[in-house]
């Protein structure tokens, strides 16, 4: 049992790190953009879909496949905020927007079903199978990398974001749209590089998550944007720290009751977030909430 | 935000008799007066007319998607406050009447008295979901609607009452003729999707959507004026969600059957959600419209369709193109320009004498 | 029937800023009294104390002699107690009619409270456009929108905030006839702005904020002949009077 409990939440915190990574992206876009990308959860299983292209069809590895999927992602994020998102306007902008990403969520995944049907693949690689032993558990050498890759990402959208000019953009634009117009920001182009940024780690998500999960189908999207939306609230909307601590305690809470309790193990999300927001309604790490106007 | 503004000016004007054009205004009223007398004959005489299983099969379903639509918007058109989890009010109604039928071996017509406690049910429910929920605003309050669909998906799937994911057994239908097998539901649909315009229209012209309507303009200020906030917005999920959960009941007897993923269906929302903003969000006729629209097209490429992405994908499409192309949705839009038109007429006419 | 309103030892910072400290205010019943002061000296927090919309870490509030420290908005605004923002808030996408039957009403029927909705217009000068969106209203339309909305309710004390401000100069006297109407009437009004023209020929008394404290008080010849507070606020005009 002890051993049980040990490696759930090694398990947890490892997988914590890349559901981290993905919230991440989400919790961006929203600070930046106002924009709850519900899209996300679709997007990650895209993600994981072009790197199983990659490997199964060119036999390029998984990790070298990145280099190809991480720019493709960033790309179709720039698409989606360009075509879709951008020339939504007036009073019900946030309703809109947040069901335009729904409507290309839906049809991403109508594209996904036709094009690879509903049966689960996974994604497979030498050290996908291969594991290491620690602390008298064994753990698959995919969490390791995983969590590497989350921590690497994250540590690279940190520095973008406070040691690049653009990033002096986002930061700008996050706090004040009006003021970023006057001091010369492109605000329409740092809102669609944001999202590009925001949407290319669902690429670095997708492969983790397509080879550390049991596999996904188009459906899975739904599962997985239910727990980041539950991550990024718990955390404050916009707070891509608190994204990091929700993420890691909400998946070993998950791993936890995962032990005894299979079936349930996917409602701690939901339980804690209901807890959390009736206690406090900012979430953990937010600010007081926004005036709704 | 100024071109949503034209959005409610028809509407609005009803509150203030200008001095000028009262004739046309009575004439215009004696016109809707006809339509809406015109289109309430059609669908009475609709099933008796046409007989056709697969068509009035199409009027049920269309019926229920108007009352949800209708009560969707009563709650989140008039308040602004976006519920992506209308569907655990349908859901709830359904499995309420479902597990009550077998509890308490209820079959035939008997089970339509179900059919209103599935809707108290439904509202028991949105009073702890509300009192959650609507403490906080905007995205977060949609992502928690959202979490809330979740958990009953879940739920539904777990738990024994409702048979987990194998699903239940709608209660049996009376040994009903089948040529007209399908009436009883039709006109009990009617009913509900009736009273519920009714109510909206009522509640759009009332002191209580008055309120609504400030709070979502500016809810604090609506606050610091006297407007109690928390207990309005209540009443109006409640509501909502009684007549929600009536569909649902309703419509969970008529097919037959409930699965989790079938009932708690993620694409409810959207379509309910879509109905609205097509005919034009917080309007009394828009969602009425964009039912009567939508919802026959849907099943009708449903049939035309074996598979289900191809729906999804056309479905998503369609949404896309109307959030881009018609933001404010058919009623507001059309009435803009039946007024400008209007306008001109006059203004011609005043030219010419 | 109208009451005092008074500040006493109020006290808020944000953060590590001190908005106001140990300020004492009193707009006492049945006069006009002005707050001004230069920009960023505190004169909105202090609004935003005396009406609920903020809490004061130390101090009090009273009407009278009722203390209503910490009371909501809706209550201060239900004890008689009618504020006006800065920003106009009035609700963009309801008609103006409409926007006047927002606030509570107490012992009248629609159709009186309709009717006195109408006369309020009337009153104010906007009755021409009670059918028009409030959206659509121009800047000055609105300010006496939201003037006229809160007499819906007839609060015995009114704050204006910054009344005259965004406003072209013939609805300014406009708006200044509107006030000693209603404080003829025996309407008490405590008053920010930043028109000086505007408060020395409006204002009984005129308190002056710096930074967060009172400078002076007293009638709007000693205040323009106090020395403090040419040294406190017209003195840093220029640098301020611009933004």
């Amino acid at each position: 049992m002890g051993t049980e409990i040990a490696r759930a939440i090694a398990a947890g915190i490892l997988g914590g790190g890349v559901y981290a990574l993905m919230a991440a992206g989400l919790t961006l876009i929203f600070g930046v953009l106002d924009i709850i990308n519900v899209a996300q959860g679709i997007l990650v299983v895209l993600g994981g879909y072009l790197s199983y292209v990659l490997s199964v069809h060119l036999h390029i590895d998984l990790l070298v496949g990145l280099l190809v999927t991480v720019p493709a992602m960033f790309v179709i994020g720039v698409a989606i905020y360009w075509l879709f998102i951008r020339p939504l306007r007036g009073a019900e902008r946030t309703s809109m927007t947040l069901l335009a990403c729904f409507a290309v969520a839906l049809i991403i995944e109508g594209v996904l079903y036709r094009a690879f049907g509903s049966n689960y693949v996974s994604l497979s690689a030498w050290y996908t199978t291969s594991s290491v032993h620690i602390f008298g558990f064994y753990l698959s050498d995919i969490y390791l990398i995983g969590f590497g890759l989350a921590v690497v990402a994250i540590a690279a959208l940190y520095l973008i974001l406070y040691r690049t000019t653009f990033g002096r953009a986002v930061r700008a634009t996050m706090q004040n749209q009006a003021a970023a117009r006057l001091i010369g920001i492109d605000v329409n182009r740092v809102a669609a590089v944001t999202f590009g940024i925001g949407t290319a780690v669902t690429a670095v998500g997708g492969m983790v998550f397509g080879a550390s999960s049991g596999g996904f189908n188009p459906n899975s999207g739904y599962d997985l944007i239910s727990r980041l939306l539950a991550i990024i609230i718990l955390a404050g909307m916009g707070s891509i720290g608190g994204a990091l601590v929700a993420a890691v305690f909400m998946t070993t809470a998950e791993a936890l009751v995962d032990i005894w309790q299979p079936n349930w193990s996917v409602a701690v999300f939901y339980l804690a977030l209901v807890i959390i927001l009736t206690v406090r309604p900012s979430g953990l790490f937010g600010r007081r909430a926004v005036r709704a106007q | 935000m100024t071109e949503q503004l034209g959005a409610e000016a028809p509407l609005a004007t009803d509150t203030i008799q200008p001095g000028t054009g009262s004739l046309p205004r009575t004439r215009r009223r004696t016109l809707a007066l006809v339509g809406v007398a015109a289109l309430a004959a059609i669908v009475v005489v609709y099933p008796l007319v046409i007989t056709n299983a697969t068509a009035t099969n199409f009027g049920v379903v269309t019926l229920i998607f108007v009352a949800v639509a209708s009560a969707w918007n009563l709650f989140s058109g008039y308040s602004g406050y976006l519920s992506l989890g209308h569907a655990v009010f349908y859901g709830t109604g359904a499995y309420f009447l479902c597990v009550a039928a077998k509890d308490w071996n209820l079959s035939g017509s008997a089970v339509f008295w179900l059919v209103p406690l599935g809707g108290l049910a439904a509202a028991v429910i949105a009073v702890p979901l509300g009192l959650v929920a609507l403490r906080v605003r905007r995205h977060t309050f949609v992502v928690i609607t959202i979490a809330f669909f979740f958990i009953a998906q879940l739920s539904a799937s777990n738990l024994g009452v409702t048979g987990g994911s194998s699903g239940i057994l709608a209660p049996a239908p009376g040994s009903w003729d089948p040529a007209t097998y399908n009436n009883p539901f039709y006109y009990l649909a009617l009913i509900i999707a009736a009273a519920t315009v009714a109510l909206a229209w009522q509640v759009r012209r009332s002191r209580f959507g008055l309120q609504l309507r400030a709070i979502r303009d500016d809810e604090d200020r609506a606050a610091g004026l006297g407007v109690r906030a928390m207990p309005v917005k209540l009443a109006a999920l409640v509501v909502s969600a009684f007549i929600t959960g009536m569909a649902g009941a309703l419509w969970v007897f008529f097919i037959g059957e409930a699965f989790p993923q079938f009932v708690f269906d993620p694409l409810f929302d959207l379509a309910v959600v879509l109905m609205a903003f097509f005919g034009g969000l917080g309007t009394v006729a828009g969602p009425v419209l964009g039912a009567l629209i939508l919802e026959p097209t849907q099943l009708w490429l449903n049939l035309q369709q074996s598979n289900s992405y191809e729906s999804e994908i056309l479905f998503g499409a369609l949404f896309l193109a109307v959030i881009l192309f018609l933001p404010r949705g058919v009623v507001p839009t059309a009435s803009e320009y039946a007024a400008k038109l209007r306008a001109r007429w006059r203004r011609s006419r005043e030219d010419a004498s | 029937m109208t009451a005092d309103l008074r500040a006493e030892g109020v006290t808020k910072s944000f953060g590590g800023v001190q908005a106001l400290s140990r300020c004492s205010l009193t707009a006492p019943a049945g006069q006009i009294t002005g707050l001004i002061g230069p920009n960023g000296s505190g004169k909105t927090t202090l609004f935003n104390v005396m009406t609920g919309y903020e809490r004061t870490d130390t101090g009090q509030v009273f009407l009278g002699d009722q203390q209503i420290t910490g009371a909501p908005p809706h209550r201060v605004f239900a004890l008689g107690v009618g504020r006006t923002f800065q920003l106009t808030r009035v609700f963009p996408r309801l008609t103006v009619l409409e926007n006047m039957l927002v606030p509570a009403q107490r012992g009248r029927s629609h159709r009186q409270h309709r009717q006195h909705a109408l006369d309020l217009l009337a009153f104010t000068g906007i009755a021409d456009h009670a059918g028009a969106l409030a959206g659509t209203l121009s800047y000055g339309q609105r300010k006496l929108l939201e003037l006229a909305y809160v007499l819906v309710a007839d609060p015995a004390v009114v704050l204006l905030d910054e009344p005259a401000g965004g406003v072209n100069p013939s609805l300014i006297h406009h708006i200044a006839d509107r006030i000693r109407e209603l404080n003829e009437q025996g309407r008490t009004f405590l008053i920010v702005e930043h028109n000086m023209e505007f408060v020395m020929g409006l204002c009984h008394q005129v308190t002056v904020l710096d930074s967060g404290t009172v400078v002076a008080s007293g009638p709007p010849a000693e205040i323009r002949a106090n020395p403090r507070v040419l040294d406190a606020y017209l003195g840093t005009d220029e640098s301020s009077a611009d933004d």
